[in-house]
């Protein structure tokens, strides 16, 4: 069985009516029935646009939010059903790396307090050995350990991701959530994150969901690619695979986009009209079809299922039009 | 916890250091902390070594202008003024930290958990501190007084249940806030005991307001004690206050000034000394705040 199943996972947040009772509730369905699976030591790049649900898809899997439907099973335990300390355990094997540095560590303690509680948390170490592994997860992160008594407004914001990289490891975790780790990072740091991570995965073993909208950075550091569109998976396949050959029309749109450093080079760039519709109120049948050039009425009553494409049978499309889509 | 040996390990600034130095150069702040520092020194010492009792009247030598006798002279029964001052200024700094802690208590743990669970309990929580706003506050304390039969130590207690709610709110904004930063979420996701991420992480991180409020708090409670006092629902003689001495000065202030000017001089001078020291602590605390 692969490492990471996910099983039809479905997120649904409540949201209050304009009533002024609250009445009238309406419901975003921000991850509505998502699944994949990922083999061990294997990155998934998970990509869309903003508010198409992959940051509350990456919380969801690590019980930060409670799932409304499905399983995720992490090397063969269901953790949509872990309870209380059994949960609070558990946690230890499967990590997350947050977006904004500047926020996702506690500006009042140094770095060896927000490295060592993980580990007094879980009683890892002894008091006596917390400082040699502290240093140890500094080394491996590639910060200095003189700075061990400093706090966070005292680093850069490459040095910050360094430090809650370091805090993620510091529980041996074999799963790694990271929610676009490099977008708040000047574009020159961006690669050394982007390099240490990858380093990380091969000395460790980690297998590793990669969350971002910077297709050029999934591109470089992810095996398995996962196209989110409204709270689904639009295409799901080898990146490789995906990156020559996009089928679905909304993964076409997305890879012409990637802006290509040759000022002589000339692509016929798809344009979306309009913006993503709202997850309160998506779109009957397939959710992409108002936007999609190739929709037909039945596009806008059917909703295509996460089909092997007949092509290319390692990749997932949710497309039905797909030979359609292929002729033009 | 470890100590920490390292060969060159650079000290870091933590925040509270930082917001030390930032306090250390303002100068109307320092003042104030001197100025407080030498009247609680004073309020505690000074009735000790006057040689007169706070309650000791001479009729013979009532409403005496200062002498080297009497330093701030005395009151309309003849009792050293110096001492009585001195004395009064006791229960006014006590009041103002009984009733401080007191609201301290009740207000950080109310806003902290109203902030931190949400919901519905937030929501019921603070609709009770809303009603508690729109009723008059000193006529609560009048009502309270009455039923605590005039002990001090419950009027202190009553000031304190009315203060909070102030302080509720505070608290319980910035634990909500807290509450979804991503270092909250980060520790959750590490497993970390929610009483550890409450009482270690988001407590600490409010106290910045918390301190400054309070400091801003203290006041407002000593001047609502001179009022009751004033109004004669407060302390009760022989034991005094800074409110009661300058109610009883007032009788008296067109003949014989002392009696209302001193009590009137160091009441004031604390209420300043502690703004001045809450707006510093204030810039100090959250330098964004400050203009420069």
């Amino acid at each position: 069985m692969s490492f990471l199943v996910v099983e039809n996972l479905k997120k649904h947040f409540q949201v209050k009516g304009t009533d002024l009772f609250g009445r009238d509730k309406q419901v975003v369905k921000a991850v509505d029935g998502v699944s994949f699976r990922l083999e061990r030591g294997k990155v998934l790049g998970l990509v869309g646009e903003s508010g198409c649900g992959k940051s509350t898809l990456g919380r969801t899997m690590l019980r930060l939010l409670e799932p409304t439907e499905g399983r995720v099973l992490i090397d063969g335990t269901d953790v949509t059903t872990l309870k209380g300390e059994k949960l609070r355990t558990q946690r230890r094997t499967f990590q997350m790396i947050f977006q904004d540095p500047y926020a996702s560590l506690d500006p009042r303690m140094t770095v060896f307090d927000t490295l060592a509680e993980p580990l007094f948390e879980h009683k890892l170490v002894e008091s006596s050995q917390a400082l040699n592994r502290v240093k140890e997860l500094m080394d491996v992160v590639g910060l200095a350990s003189r700075h061990i008594r400093k706090y966070p407004h005292e680093f850069s914001g490459g040095q910050r991701q360094r430090i809650a990289i370091a805090r993620a490891l510091a529980l041996e975790p074999e799963l790694i959530v990271a929610d676009e780790p490099v977008s708040a990072l000047d574009v020159s740091i961006q690669s050394q994150i982007l390099n240490l991570l990858s380093d990380l995965r091969e000395q460790l073993g980690l297998t590793m969901v990669f969350i971002s909208h910077d297709l050029g950075v999934v591109k470089h550091v992810s095996d398995d690619l996962a196209v989110m569109y409204l709270g689904k998976i639009a295409e799901y396949g080898p990146t490789q695979e995906v990156f020559q050959a996009p089928g679905h029309p909304y993964t076409q749109a997305l890879l012409s986009a990637i802006p290509v450093p040759d000022p002589d080079y000339k692509v016929e760039q798809i344009e979306l009209d309009g913006d993503p519709p709202s997850p309160i109120n998506p779109p009957s049948g397939c959710r992409f079809h108002p936007r999609c050039r190739y929709a037909n009425a039945d596009c806008a009553k059917l909703e295509p299922s996460l089909d092997i494409d007949s092509q290319r049978p390692a990749v997932r499309v949710a497309c039905s039009r797909l030979d359609a889509v292929r002729q033009k | 916890m470890a100590k920490i040996d390292i060969q060159n390990a650079e000290e870091g600034t933590s925040l509270w250091k930082d917001a030390w130095l930032r306090l250390k150069k303002n100068k109307a702040a320092v003042t104030g902390a001197i100025i407080l520092c030498i009247m609680v020194l004073g309020v505690i010492i000074v009735p000790e070594i006057t040689g007169y009792s706070y309650e000791e009247q001479d009729l013979f030598r009532s409403l005496e202008p200062p002498s080297s006798d009497y330093l701030f002279g005395t009151d309309s029964l003849g009792r050293d003024l110096l001492t009585r001052v001195m004395y009064g200024g006791r229960i006014s700094f006590l009041v103002g930290i009984v009733a401080t802690a007191v609201s301290l208590i009740i207000g950080v743990s109310w806003g902290t958990i109203a902030g931190y669970f949400g919901g519905r309990i937030d929501a019921t929580m603070m609709r009770i501190v809303d009603i508690m706003y729109g009723m008059p506050v000193i006529i609560l304390v009048i009502l309270l007084t009455v039923i605590f039969e005039r002990n001090i130590f419950l009027l202190f207690f009553a000031l304190g249940a009315v203060e909070w709610l102030t302080m509720a709110r505070i608290v319980r904004g910035q634990v909500a806030s807290l509450r979804k930063q991503d270092f909250v979420e980060a520790l959750e996701s590490m497993g970390v005991r929610k009483r550890t991420i409450l009482l270690k992480h988001i407590v600490p991180n409010t106290l910045g307001p918390i301190i400054v409020y309070t400091t801003l708090l203290i006041p407002n409670v000593i001047l609502a004690e001179a009022f009751l006092s004033f109004l004669g629902l407060g302390v009760q003689p022989p034991e005094t206050s800074w409110g009661l001495l300058i109610s009883e000065g007032v009788r008296d202030m067109r003949a014989y000034p002392w009696p209302l000017l001193f009590p009137g001089v160091f009441l004031a001078l604390t209420l300043f000394s502690l703004n001045f020291l809450g707006d510093g602590l204030r810039d100090a605390l959250d330098p964004k705040s400050s203009k420069d």
